[in-house]
């Protein structure tokens, strides 16, 4: 049994807006696959909450030349439904690949993937490396912030109580580039990540011209690496060069020991994953 | 807190009405209604043992608030095949003998089901991912991998019996 809660739903986005708005304590509901092991585990002490599944306007995949826009409604079988985020966002699309299992990834919605704000929230390392932007909407209106500014600490974000996050939106990587992603756990399909690692490598002329590289599951916050993205840019790739990147990416992580790995071995596996993919996405545009 | 609402669910082509507060799970309210062919495991999304298909999505019913399914429609293992007209997937179940217990298979099936549509013809990696949201604690898995290909070929027209 769940505890007791009260649920509006709302079918319009100003309808949701005006439920959250002036009440610290009430929530959006979307997916719900956090929310009610959540209740359920007694993690999550929330009881008046505004279902987001009737705001069908929230659900969305947009392009409007080279940006492309998600709706936060989105569900990761959207996403993978779509003939075309395995090209507009490469990284993205393998992270919805390889999220929960089929009858999850029906209802986990990306909004709900950003907002829970866990450092192995899948989505978030192949946002970075597209530098995502996030809509965050009220009934007094409307800012974007980079995802890169939107965590705080750990499950702590900008996101204000009368707020919803609205869309997600990059622009699609040029050209020749590369943007990889990959999940280590216990097992392929269905596990808690215990390191992710996303890279997007574009090169022009045998340099590469943009180098991104984010962490998830190994600091309280997914986050970028940019001391290694600073090494990279504007030179030719080589084992030194990346073999020195993927040190400062693991230079730049604080993770810590759970039931599904030690810190020392998220250390070694960030370390040695950021080799991997950036080894692997340097071979792909030159 | 919680005032009860009715909502009405189509399951298996007939319609149900459900009174429950909002605090009630899809998988809580219909097996309260006697379809309870509907299995409860986990509660948490990891064991897929209550997979239904909503609006023909496979959803882990626990997971799903029963005033989410109102106006939409849902469809059990029951609604899939039963003796005498059954699913190619059921067969298949029975003559690899993919069920020991059987508690585990009607999720099995919801999400075998969901597979073949999306993809007809699995490799054997496919099928473990397809099913890496349903946890079986009898068969080690290998004769419901069986099972699914085995009803991929027959909905391919390439079985045996075609
Ligand atoms: C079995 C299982 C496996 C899982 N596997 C994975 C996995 O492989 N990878 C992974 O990353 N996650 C996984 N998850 C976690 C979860 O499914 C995802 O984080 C999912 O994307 C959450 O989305 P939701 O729509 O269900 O969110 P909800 O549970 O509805 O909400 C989550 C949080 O986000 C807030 N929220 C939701 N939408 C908005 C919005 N638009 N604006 C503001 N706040 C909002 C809610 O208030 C809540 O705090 C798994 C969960 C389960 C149960
Ligand atoms: S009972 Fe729903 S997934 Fe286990
Ligand atoms: S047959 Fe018993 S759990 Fe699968």
């Amino acid at each position: 049994m769940l505890p007791p809660f009260d649920l509006s739903q709302p079918q319009s986005l100003a309808d949701a807006l005006q439920a959250l708005a002036g009440k610290g304590d009430t929530r959006p509901l979307a997916g719900a696959t956090n929310l009610v092991p959540d209740l359920r585990g007694k993690r999550e002490t929330c009881r008046d909450f505004v279902s987001l599944d009737g705001v069908n306007e929230l659900r969305y995949i947009k392009r409007d030349g080279d940006r492309v826009t998600l709706g936060a409604r989105t569900t990761m079988a959207d996403i993978l439904d779509d003939s075309g985020i395995r090209t507009d966002a490469p990284a993205l699309y393998a992270a919805a690949e390889i999220f929960a299992g089929r009858m999850v990834r029906t209802a986990a919605t990306i909004g709900g993937n950003v907002c829970c704000g866990s450092p192995s929230a899948d989505t978030v390392p192949a946002l970075l490396t597209v530098d995502a932007e996030v809509t965050l909407s009220s009934v007094s209106g409307q800012r974007t912030v980079a995802l890169d500014e939107f965590y705080i600490d750990y499950k702590k974000s900008v996101l204000r109580s009368d707020e919803l996050l609205t869309s997600v939106s990059w622009n699609v990587p040029p050209q020749n580039s590369a943007n990889l992603f990959y999940k280590l756990a216990r097992r392929k399909g269905d596990a808690i990540t215990v390191t992710g690692v996303a890279v997007m490598i574009a090169a022009e002329d045998g340099v590469c011209t943009r180098a991104r590289i984010a962490l998830g599951s190994v600091a309280p916050t997914v986050f970028r690496a940019s001391a290694a993205e600073d090494l990279l840019a504007g030179k030719a790739l080589d084992e030194a060069i990346i073999e020195q990147a993927a040190r400062a990416a693991a230079d730049q992580c604080a993770p810590i020991d759970d039931i599904r790995a030690s810190a020392d071995y998220r250390l070694q596996t960030a370390f040695s994953l950021t080799r991997r993919l950036l080894t692997q996405a340097w071979k792909q545009v030159s | 807190m919680s005032n009860e609402k009715v909502v009405t669910v189509t399951v298996n082509g007939s319609t149900v009405k459900l009174a429950t507060p909002a605090h009630r799970t899809l998988l809580e309210a219909l097996r309260h209604e006697g379809f309870v062919e509907i299995k409860c495991g986990c509660e948490k999304g990891d064991c897929g043992a209550c997979a239904v298909l909503l609006d023909g999505e496979p959803v882990d019913s626990c997971l799903t608030l029963a005033w989410h399914a109102d106006g939409r429609e849902v469809t059990t293992i029951k609604g899939i095949g039963q003796p005498g007209n059954a699913d190619p997937l059921q067969k298949a179940f029975i003559e690899t003998g993919a069920a020991q217990c059987g508690y585990c298979t009607p999720g099995m099936i919801i999400a075998a089901r969901s597979l073949l549509k999306d993809n007809p013809d699995p490799s054997l990696a496919d099928v473990k991912r397809g099913l890496s949201g349903n946890l079986c604690r009898c068969t080690g898995y290998t004769r419901i991998f069986e099972a699914v290909q085995l009803a991929a070929r027959e909905l391919r027209g390439e079985g045996e019996a075609a």
